[in-house]
């Protein structure tokens, strides 16, 4: 197939295609007397600045207001329990196995007897550590997760001053239980 | 003993006067720094400095003590004597121009009939010019002291930018010397009181001022000595700390200095439109006056920065190009009109 290529800038100009219909030719006329001026096109600038005066900004002022999120938004991991406020994750690896940027570890324990309370299951997570600066919060794990027991929720991680604040162990991950705290336990969850 | 027939309570009242004027010139221009900030955040749909106290009026006392705590750097190929003579200097001369400038009518406390203006000199235009070109030494002396090539270059360029739009600001005055008769500033605003504001008889010899103000003080469109993006803040790049502090002071005490010598000149100064001050209390006319010409000061103060915040830097050829060809021939122009309507009606 022949391709076109433009010999001068007239040509090619004309060659162009304009992927908009709101594409506004230049006016590449000489500068006449009023013009040169500059006056008419400074009020007129200054006519426009004074009009945005008047527009509402769209800030949002952060710490005090905040964006609101989607209801499918990814953010900080949650570690889920059951209605009895029982942990749901058995550490069965399934997460870190899926996380694609390794972010998860994980050692299991036995449950002993006497901590059914405590435990869903017989094998539970003893360390559950998530490296939330690795983290790309895609939401992997939480889809690979056959206990629901993981889940993104709608906050996003705060600032620190160590690298090591970042590492989210079980204390900050797990949702305060259901049956003693239920208010904590209805804010953790969200709207899911 | 003619030491003591002087009138010692005099001294002490412009003592007491300076230091007033002093202060309060220094508050307006920390206070500016504030506004520039808000109106250009305004004009861009921003919300601006909003953290420090309510809506951020504490912002220019928290932005001034980090720059008295920053660390002091003179650059050891500087000349040590110039680079701190510079910012004094632009200070000195920003500040000097207040002297000149009637801030009201007379007031009366303790029986005595108090002037508000330091000094009416009866040169005072005169006297703003030649302190205001003295302006251009801190620039001058700043940026050469640096011993940097961008600090040079913008120095080079500030100074010829300032003589330039000089020659059309004093042409552009001249018209406008022309009807008063008088070089006081004070017997300006008493004309303009009787009568009507100079901006009826001048309005191109105002526009021509205002422009040429906006290159004295080297505000946008004309900041080619600044140019951040070209010449990385230009004559004070080298500058830190407190010093730093004094240059952009400087500007922003020139700009309201400007603002009010063109309030006084072509706007009334303390003249109250529609109001015959001659009927009120001496006082009460005094505190009007001087509420109003404060008012005036304020509107050119925001129209600099709405002119700022709206129009793109000049080129430098652009600049001198309508320095030399557009605003001489034109403030030359109008001065021979001037002259001409004057001797007409004169006759």
């Amino acid at each position: 197939m022949q391709t076109l290529i433009p010999h001068n800038a007239d040509e090619s100009r004309r060659m162009m295609q304009s992927l908009t219909n709101r594409a506004k030719p230049v006016d590449r006329r000489p500068m006449n007397f009023v013009d040169r001026l500059y006056l008419p096109a400074v009020l007129k600038g200054m006519s426009i600045t004074f009009g945005h005066i008047f527009k509402k900004p769209p800030t949002i002022k952060y710490p005090e207001q905040t964006r609101e999120f989607s209801p499918v938004f990814r953010g900080l991991h949650v570690l889920n329990r059951d209605e009895e406020g029982r942990e749901r994750c058995t550490a069965c690896g399934l997460c870190a196995v899926a996380c694609p940027a390794e972010a998860i570890t994980m050692e299991a324990a036995e449950r002993e007897p006497g901590e059914e309370n405590l435990y869903r299951e017989e094998k539970y997570a003893a360390r559950y550590e998530i490296n939330m600066l690795r983290c790309i919060f895609c939401g992997l794990c939480e889809e690979a997760c056959p206990k629901d027991a993981i889940y993104l929720s709608e906050t996003f991680a705060p600032s620190n001053f160590a690298r090591k604040g970042f590492i989210y162990g079980k204390k900050d991950l797990l949702i305060p239980n259901p049956v003693t705290q239920p208010e904590e336990y209805a804010k953790a969850k969200g709207k899911r | 003993m003619t030491l003591l027939a002087f009138d010692w309570i005099f001294l002490i009242e412009k003592l007491v006067l300076i230091v007033i004027i002093i202060s309060v010139s220094l508050v307006i221009a920390m206070y500016e720094t504030y506004a520039e900030r808000k109106v250009a955040a305004w004009i861009q749909d921003r919300v601006g400095p909003d953290r420090a106290g309510p809506w951020g009026i504490l912002q220019p006392l928290a932005d001034g003590g980090k720059l008295f705590f920053k660390e002091e750097i003179i650059p050891n190929s500087s000349n040590k004597f110039l680079f701190v003579l510079g910012p004094c200097l632009a200070m000195l001369t920003a500040m000097m121009t207040c002297a000149v400038v009637p801030w009201s009518s007379k007031l009366e406390l303790f029986g005595r009939s108090i002037d508000m203006q330091i000094a009416d000199i009866n040169i005072g235009i005169l006297y703003v010019f030649g302190v205001v070109s003295m302006g251009v030494y801190g620039i001058m002396i700043g940026g050469w002291a640096s011993n940097n090539k961008f600090s040079l270059m913008a120095a080079l360029r500030g100074a010829s930018q300032v003589i330039s739009y000089e020659l059309a600001m004093g042409l552009s005055l001249i018209a406008l010397l022309m009807l008063t008769g008088s070089l006081s500033l004070k017997t300006i605003v008493e004309q303009q009181q009787a009568g009507l504001w100079n901006i009826a008889y001048q309005p191109l010899g105002f526009l021509l001022f205002f422009v040429c103000a906006l290159a004295e003080c080297n505000r946008a469109p004309f900041d080619l000595p600044e140019a951040e993006s070209e010449l990385n803040m230009g004559y004070h790049q080298e500058y830190s700390s407190m010093k730093l502090g004094f240059y952009l002071f400087s500007e922003y005490i020139n700009m309201f200095i400007s603002s009010a010598i063109m309030a006084t000149l072509f706007f009334g100064g303390y003249d109250v439109p529609f109001l015959d001050e001659s009927k009120l209390a001496v006082n009460v006319a005094a505190i009007v006056g001087l509420v109003a010409l404060m008012l005036k000061i304020f509107f050119f103060i925001f129209l600099f920065m709405w002119v700022r915040w709206t129009l793109p830097r000049f080129r430098y050829d652009q600049l001198m190009r309508v320095g030399w060809k557009n605003m001489i021939p034109l403030a030359l122009a109008n001065m021979i009109i001037t002259a001409a309507v004057v001797l007409l009606i004169k006759k």
